[in-house]
């Protein structure tokens, strides 16, 4: 799905010169120092710092309360923070700025939020105004192509699906072409295709060079989408690319099955120097004739495994390097009380 | 408090817009209003040109009193229901992320149901009026024409629709349930109620001056709210429903 929303002339959002240069390149879209925030007694989040650039899709996961949905609050200004800092599109959150900032951003809540009396184009004609927006019909038509709405610009928002609602809802953030989208479980509540095709909207934004904020549950998507991703859970527990965090947290292993449980696997295994260790597949999750070999290179310890097996008379089906899901990186580090953050 | 025209208007016309098409709200709104009609007229048409006329100056009190609820009931509860019942939908937050300021937003909302209140209130007065001068008899005719109330109406109206809508709105910023506000804003409505009381059976005789004595200090209140609940739209209290 082609996503192309024109900028405004002489807007202060990202040129289209910005758009296109290396994500990271130019100042952050997003940075936060030792932020914040405390409900009575309740610390929501807790001394949280990390930067997001320009152009980046950042994921910001964690589990329900984890104050994934109040950091989006005090960078998009609808709450203070308790103490820290944080600019957002180059400025600085507080009360002074906070219309400024307001207007470079869009903040895309759980729930779409529309008016479902009104209709799709009325929806998004009372955000155009408050933004204050020229061209505002021309703008409108683009926003809803955009999103594959464009037939439905005259349908009331309570007839349509909640899955087109939420494509209604991101036009509506698309409207004021923000310096950084804010999405708030952007998918949440809708079926497979309906979510595949907001996922698809969100690839389309990362491809313009749109920097995306996302918080999710869905690890999948965080994987897919995001360039970096942020574990929360009050407080920062890990930032990083998924690829790093798998590395970082995992120790690096080949899954090995065959066609019979090994008579003497520690003989075939302890033998290897390509192999630190090794565990029975049972253990790892997998059948009776599978094992998990920890290696520190699995290129090149795959092929002398494999000739270890053969020469012990073993009828070897796969050998691959395990995969580790950014769920499995979520989870240990939700379920670590210690947490780590970097 | 600044305020941007452009964005007051556009809050009105959505509002406007929502009530358009809702029709329940409409002919919810529009019982009232025809019952404090539809009474007054019949008991003045109903009335014996022989009457005597302290009779007669009662029914037309009585006459003039009603109409004049339809100001402060009837934008009563759509105020009360206008921020949490939208923080309640989830339609308020995504307003909150935009620029609009609390003062703009609350202004539009109020203007919103200002109008059609007060369009509303003048219309009761006017048919009300036609039909005696057309159908009643000459005597009764006359004392409505010639009733004190009639002229304050035309100023009391609006005010007595303003505080009501401040105090809704005022109580819609900071509860979290719909039937709470409404509940409350009733109850902050009954001080207007009470003074259209007092003036429509001649408690407090609406003289000239009295009368603008009166609008004067309404209109004082009705403005000075309108400050107060600009600075009582908190946005971190809306989200959260906590005060920070």
């Amino acid at each position: 799905m082609k996503l192309r929303l024109d900028r405004e002339p002489g807007s202060v959002s990202q040129t289209g010169a910005e758009a296109a240069a290396p994500r990271g390149g130019t100042a952050p879209a997003i940075e936060v120092s030792h932020l914040t925030k405390n409900f009575g007694g309740r610390a929501a989040v807790a001394d949280v710092s990390f930067t997001v650039a320009r152009g980046e899709v950042f994921g910001f996961l964690g589990p329900n309360g984890a104050g994934k949905t109040t950091t989006v609050r005090i960078l998009g200004t609808l709450i203070s923070a308790t103490a820290g800092s944080a600019t957002v599109a180059g400025i600085p959150v507080g009360p002074a700025t906070a219309a400024q900032i307001r207007q470079r951003i869009s903040i895309m809540p759980e729930s779409s939020g529309l008016y479902l009396r009104l209709t799709v184009t009325e929806n998004l004609e009372y955000f155009a105004r408050l933004y204050g927006l020229p061209r505002r019909e021309a703008r409108i038509s683009e926003a809803l192509a955009a999103v594959g709405l464009g037939d439905r610009a005259h349908d009331l928002a309570g007839s349509l699906s909640k899955g087109l609602r939420q494509r209604a809802a991101l036009a509506r953030s698309l409207l004021n072409d923000p310096a950084v989208m804010f999405l708030d479980e952007p998918t949440s509540g809708l079926d497979p295709v309906a979510a595949h095709g907001v996922l698809d909207l969100i690839a389309a934004l990362r491809d313009r060079g749109v920097t995306v904020f996302l918080t999710t549950h869905r690890l999948e998507e965080a994987e897919r989408l995001c360039d970096r991703v942020a574990i929360m859970n009050t407080s920062l527990r890990t930032i990083g690319r998924p690829d790093d965090l798998r590395r970082t947290l995992f120790t690096r292993s080949l899954d090995v099955t065959t066609a019979a449980p090994l008579a003497e696997p520690g003989r075939v295994f302890g033998g290897l120097a390509a192999v630190q260790g090794w565990q029975h597949g049972e253990q790892a999750g997998g059948g009776p004739a599978g094992y998990q070999l920890s290696v520190t290179n699995p290129a090149q310890a795959a092929p002398a495994v494999t000739r270890a097996l053969v020469a012990a008379g073993a009828d070897v089906l796969s050998i691959a390097e395990s995969r580790h899901t950014l769920e499995d990186v979520y989870l240990q580090l939700v379920n670590d009380p210690g947490g780590r953050a970097q | 408090m600044s305020a941007s025209a452009s964005r007051i208007g556009a809050v009105i016309r959505k509002e406007l817009a929502e009530f358009r098409r809702n029709r329940l709200i409409v002919a919810t709104a529009a019982v009232l209003p025809a019952l404090f009609l539809i009474g007054p007229t019949a008991s003045m048409l109903t009335i014996k040109a022989s009457a005597l006329s302290t009779a007669l100056d009662k029914r037309v009190d009585y006459a003039l009193f009603l109409p004049l609820l339809v100001p402060v009931l009837v934008p009563t509860l759509m105020s009360a229901y206008s921020v949490v019942g939208e923080r309640e939908q989830g339609t308020l937050e995504p307003v909150l992320t935009t620029p609009v300021s609390g003062a703009e937003l609350v202004i539009g909302k109020a203007a919103a149901i200002f109008m059609p209140a007060v369009a509303l209130g003048y219309l009761i007065f006017g048919v009300f009026v036609a039909i005696t001068q057309l159908a009643a008899s000459s005597p009764v005719a006359a004392a409505v024409r010639q009733a004190p109330q009639l002229p304050a109406a035309l100023v009391f109206i609006p005010l007595l629709a303003a505080w009501s809508i401040w105090v809704g709105l005022a109580i819609s910023t900071r509860v979290s349930d719909t039937r709470v506000a409404q509940q409350l804003s009733v109850l902050g409505s009954l001080p207007p109620a009470a003074l259209a009381a007092l003036m429509s059976f001649q408690v407090i005789s609406p003289t000239f001056g009295l009368a603008a004595a009166l609008a004067g200090g309404l209109l004082a209140i009705d403005c000075a709210a309108c400050l107060v609940v600009a600075r009582m739209f908190d946005r971190e209290r809306l989200v959260t429903g906590r005060q920070h």
